[in-house]
């Protein structure tokens, strides 16, 4: 009986991979007739003993020995390894048994009309005993036998990767296991090498079979099931096989545990994880994607925040109470006036209103002479015990931020193209609309119903663009249009951009008299001219843009690209009038140089006449004159403009939604018309505005993060702020989009916008590092000629002579310029490179598309052909009605291996095993509801449901005899 | 809201009725989650598409997502005109129906299968 038993532990392994009720009702019948063979040949205290031996076990495992001690019992009645007896005599038993119990299952699949498919297994039975009776020779029919084994072997193989499509190899993992477990189980610790290594691998799977669980599309009972199997196979024996694995597993477990661990805090630690989920099931994810883009934007910020504050402001500040206690004890101890040097003062002229709100407002005063500026740091080049090189640390830090920024902003594009850079050709552009186009995040009723109205317009969209995929109605008057609105748009920056050269140029002039004398409009006309050119201009923009007809997917883009023109204009105005004020200031401070120089001369005659040993200590800081210092008034300028933008932003937010949307809603019942469904309604969340908005703002903190180290700092505050704020405004009173689009497909347009907007916010900084000299009494660089003079000064004095011997022959033009030629020539070779392979993705696509096409064809063919076979078949089959049955199955083998795609399996039908109370162990009874799951339906182009039996006996007579 | 919630709820309860057990429910939320890979979340969602459980998405199956989708705003022939023109794209073996290896297909190359 071992053919049988191998069977049956083969289906027993595969219940624990797959199609659990399949294999056990396979295995009660099985054992039903197993029990009848013992019956009628054994004496029953042999089945006892046997079952004696395995009580103790569980269930399952318990099944599994009792069959394998049968097994052994068996062998050793025929005393080993003579296996082709053995196998004679099973066959032979087998077919007494299947004629027997052939007979049964007939009646009992009359009986039962549903259980069709144990019916048919009974038919097939008689067949096969028809069979045997007729070729009356074991060997032939063994053979057969096991060439279907094996076709049903592939079959099913196929069948799993279908079904698994995650996991090819699993169809090996279960050939291996049960040869395995046929040794295994029995005596662990006797085994050769080579069924050790079997083990061995049959360990390892399962223990991918764990690990890969997750992924398979079983039920949940199945896969807990299977887990807890292959849980118990490992930990029984990772023992045997030495114990340091067992330990490394029990660690490994642990690690495991702990990372899970891990990577839940670290999503616990995302910081507005929630907030973020709840606007994304309102709002859908191109809202979320904003929030998404203000918390990445925060994260750098921080980062840049960190460097500044770490390495300029920290030692900075540590470095002023230095001072500070020095002159306390020396004005203690001598008496000498108590101060700090004049960079750190607020001169006398302006102290007395240096505490006035307005002019902190402004960062005038305290603020101006404190360390959120460049003017406020120290020129000493090595500062503290640790001789922490201030001035190299400061510049370091402007070149690292700018630096750290690109990086990151380049990495970000790169990843981002990555994942949508393969799926941009059109091929399933129905399908993809038909599949993917909802949201599935989205949670909230109305946000659904616009998303309904969006699918169904894009949709109506696809359907015109295929229809009219060629016509293109009145091209002259699009294009004229289209050129219309470009020179409308053009004027209207134009326009904008003289405006705000025209106003600065007006506030240098107040500001030459004196701030005092203008009122607060005049003082603040630049950036409220700003900020109301940013507000209106889009506007504006959108009322052009109606004009040119556009989709509106490149609709929006043309008006991103537009208020980001306008934008940049309106930031380069600035910088120029910015120029002009550096021009100013530099030759105000020719002048106060020269002053300084006259006084400090008339100063130390007069002193040094009458005692020329004592310094001129007396001057308090604040006395001393001071120069102007450009920088820091550069650094005033940008602060000033985020300042105002923030409160733009946060006032529109207030006026334009809040209020309105307060107004809508209470105004609504004692109005003339309807509010919130006519004019002013509700406000939507703008993404594409405040996506620009937040680029801009960061273009402006890089720009002028280089002359105000506090700008990083105040941009966090800001954005951390205004997510808060966004998040209740966006909450509380705005209204879900109409035209909700995906946002996956527009981040890089984002990211691009950023690095261009980076690459031109850096471009002035660097202008005025590299031209501008500093000014000689205030910043780090007080002194020297330029900026970048400290990189020579370091090299010069910190590093050993040889370095920067080294430095210079590397920097002198002969070697830069190779250097640099060297460059160009591998970005072009890289290029190249990378063009070359676009060339071949294209080629292999469309190498596809062929295959594709050609599949299609003979996938035709192929189906037509076998519907034509089977029409023959069925012919054939109604005139010669049963007796050629070998014939058929041959037919059926032909549709078979022609039909590559058929799925095959079987309808559940209620196990034998629910009725035989007296068999004592049995597994969980087969669910019906597995229709869905595993592909049941013997679907076949052009079959019908006559010809099903018949294609089903191939399986299931190799599922009976297969070894 | 979701145009699919009682398909999605019929195909991973246990009698395909709607009706589930605990561990359907925890099967659910498991393919549905973020985490779990796109093989799975395509067997499901190809299932999910399968309105009839004939294990081919055929054109009724088309026409009965198109008028979830849209909430049977489109006119019938412009339903029939998208149900031919995504067979048409997706259909490798020409037998008019979407087979779960022509659904894979298409949808490994969809840019925003998400869920």
């Amino acid at each position: 009986d071992i053919e049988l038993d191998f069977a049956g532990d083969e289906n027993f392994q595969e219940n624990h991979e797959r199609e659990k009720h399949k294999g056990k009702r396979r295995n009660d019948d099985r054992q039903k007739n197993k029990r009848e063979n013992q019956r009628r040949k054994r004496s029953s205290k042999s089945v006892q003993g046997i079952r004696e031996e395995s009580q103790s076990k569980t269930e399952r495992r318990g099944r599994g020995r009792r069959r394998r001690g049968k097994a052994e019992h068996e062998t050793s009645e025929h005393e080993g390894n003579e296996e082709k007896r053995d196998q004679i005599r099973a066959k032979t038993t087998k077919s007494k048994k299947n004629i027997k119990n052939e007979k049964t299952r007939k009646l009992e699949g009359k009986e039962d009309g549903e259980a069709q498919e144990r019916s048919e297994r009974g038919k097939l039975k008689l067949v096969c005993a028809k069979n045997e009776e007729k070729i009356e020779s074991g060997d032939q029919l063994k053979e057969k036998e096991k060439a279907l084994g094996v076709k049903k072997k592939k079959k099913k193989k196929r069948k799993k990767v279908v079904e698994t499509s995650s996991e090819p190899e699993s169809s090996e993992e279960g050939d291996d296991e049960e040869e395995v477990n046929d040794d295994g189980e029995v005596r662990p610790e006797l085994l050769s090498p080579e069924e050790l290594e079997k083990l061995k691998e049959a360990l390892d799977e399962k223990k991918k079979l764990i690990q890969s669980l997750r992924g398979k599309p079983w039920p949940m009972k199945q896969k807990l099931v299977t887990l807890r199997e292959s849980q118990l196979f490992v930990e029984k024996y990772e023992g045997a096989l030495g114990q340091g694995k067992g330990r490394k597993l029990y660690a490994y477990k642990k690690w495991m545990k702990f990372q899970r661990d891990f990577e839940n805090f670290k999503a616990a630690c995302i910081p507005w994880e929630m907030k973020i989920k709840e606007i994304e099931s309102h709002f859908g994810s191109s809202v979320a994607s904003y929030f998404i883009f203000l918390r990445w934007m925060y994260g750098i910020n921080m980062i840049l925040f960190g460097l500044t504050f770490g390495l300029v402001m920290v030692p900075e500040i540590y470095f002023m109470l230095t001072i500070l206690l020095f002159t306390f004890l020396e004005q203690a101890l001598m008496g000498r006036p108590y101060g700090s040097i004049p960079r750190k003062t607020v001169p006398r002229a302006e102290e007395a209103g240096a505490m006035d709100f307005a002019v902190l407002w402004d960062f005038g005063g305290y603020a101006q002479y404190s360390v959120l500026f460049y003017g406020y740091y120290n020129n000493q080049r090595a500062i503290g015990w640790f001789k922490f090189r201030m001035p190299l640390s400061y510049f370091l830090v402007g070149v690292g931020t700018v630096a750290y920024s690109y990086m990151v902003v380049i990495r970000t594009m790169a990843r981002n193209a990555n994942e949508s850079g393969i799926g941009d050709d059109n091929s399933f552009n129905f399908s993809w609309k038909m599949f993917t186009s909802w949201d599935y995040l989205i949670g909230n009723p109305e946000t659904a119903d616009n998303k309904f109205a969006s699918i169904t317009t894009s949709f109506k969209e696809a359907i015109l663009e295929e229809q009219e995929s060629q016509k293109d109605d009145n091209i002259h008057l699009t294009r004229f249009l289209r050129v219309l609105a470009n020179f409308l748009v053009l004027c209207c920056l134009a326009g904008s951009g003289y405006l705000i050269y025209f106003v600065v140029r007006r506030s240098q002039k107040f500001a030459l008299d004196g701030l005092e004398n203008h009122t607060w409009w005049e003082r603040n006309e630049v950036n409220m001219v700003m900020s109301l050119l940013g507000m209106f201009c889009p506007m504006l923009f959108d009322v052009i843009s109606t004009l040119e007809n556009y989709h509106p997917r490149v609709a929006l883009q043309w008006q991103l690209g537009r208020i980001f023109a306008l934008f940049l204009g309106n930031l380069y105005t600035f910088i120029i009038a910015l120029m002009d004020a550096i021009n100013l200031k530099r030759k105000e401070e020719k002048v106060v140089k020269y002053n300084i120089t006259m006084w400090e001369a008339s100063l130390y005659n007069g002193t040094g006449s009458e005692n020329s040993t004592a310094p001129p200590i007396t001057i308090h800081p604040a006395d001393v004159p001071r120069g102007p210092c450009w920088e820091t008034m550069v650094g005033q300028e940008f602060v000033r403009l985020i300042i105002s933008d923030t409160m733009t932003t946060y006032i529109t937010l207030l006026i334009g939604d809040f209020l309105r949307a307060v107004l809508v809603r209470f105004l609504n019942h004692c109005w003339c018309w309807d509010l919130e469904a006519g004019f002013p309604s509700y406000s939507e969340f703008d993404v594409s505005g405040n996506v620009l908005g937040l680029i801009f703002n960061q273009g402006m903190i890089w720009m002028g993060a280089f002359y105000a180290p506090c700008l990083p700092a105040l941009n966090l505050l800001r954005l951390h702020v205004s997510m808060y704020l966004q998040c209740w405004a966006v909450m509380c009173c705005n209204v879900p989009q109409e035209r909700v689009f995906k946002a996956s497909g527009s981040n890089n347009f984002y990211m691009a916008m950023l690095l261009v907007i980076l690459f031109l916010s850096t471009l002035p900084a660097i202008y005025t590092i590299v031209t501008i000299p500093p000014s000689f009494d205030c910043g780090p660089f007080s002194g020297k000629n330029r900026m970048f003079d400290v990189i020579q000064e370091t090299l010069e004095s910190d590093f050993p002579t040889w370095f920067s011997k080294v430095f210079s022959y590397a920097s002198n033009p002969g070697l830069v310029l190779p250097f640099i030629l060297l460059m160009v020539l591998a970005i072009y070779y890289l290029q190249s490179t990378s063009k070359s392979y676009k060339e071949a993705n294209v080629e292999l696509k469309n190498k596809i598309q062929m295959q594709n096409e050609e599949n299609k064809k003979k996938n035709k063919q192929a189906a037509l052909k076998a519907q034509m076979d089977l029409e023959e078949a069925r012919k054939s089959a109604s005139q010669r009605n049963n007796d050629a049955s070998v014939q058929r199955r041959e037919e059926d083998e032909k549709i078979y291996n022609k039909n590559q795609r058929m799925y095959h399996g079987r309808n559940p039908s209620p196990s034998v095993g629910d009725r035989e109370p007296h068999f004592p162990v049995r597994g969980p009874a087969p669910r019906n509801c597995h229709n869905g799951n595993h592909g049941n339906p013997r679907y076949l182009p052009g079959f019908h449901q006559q010809s099903e039996p018949r294609m089903y006996r191939v399986p299931s007579v190799a599922f009976l005899g297969f070894k | 809201e979701n145009p699919f919630r009682d398909r999605i709820v019929e195909t991973f309860s246990e009698d395909g009725q709607g009706n589930m057990s605990f561990n359907d429910f925890v099967d659910m939320f498991s393919a549905l989650c973020e985490t779990s890979p796109r093989e799975l979340k395509t067997i499901y969602a190809f299932k999910i598409y399968d309105f009839n459980r004939d294990n081919f998405i055929c054109k009724e199956d088309l026409q009965k997502t198109l008028n979830k989708l849209t909430k049977g705003e489109l006119t019938p022939e412009e339903v029939r005109l998208v149900c031919d023109k995504a067979i048409e794209e997706a259909d490798l073996d020409a037998d008019n129906k979407l087979s779960f290896s022509d659904f894979e297909n298409m949808i490994s190359k969809a840019p925003d299968f998400l869920r």
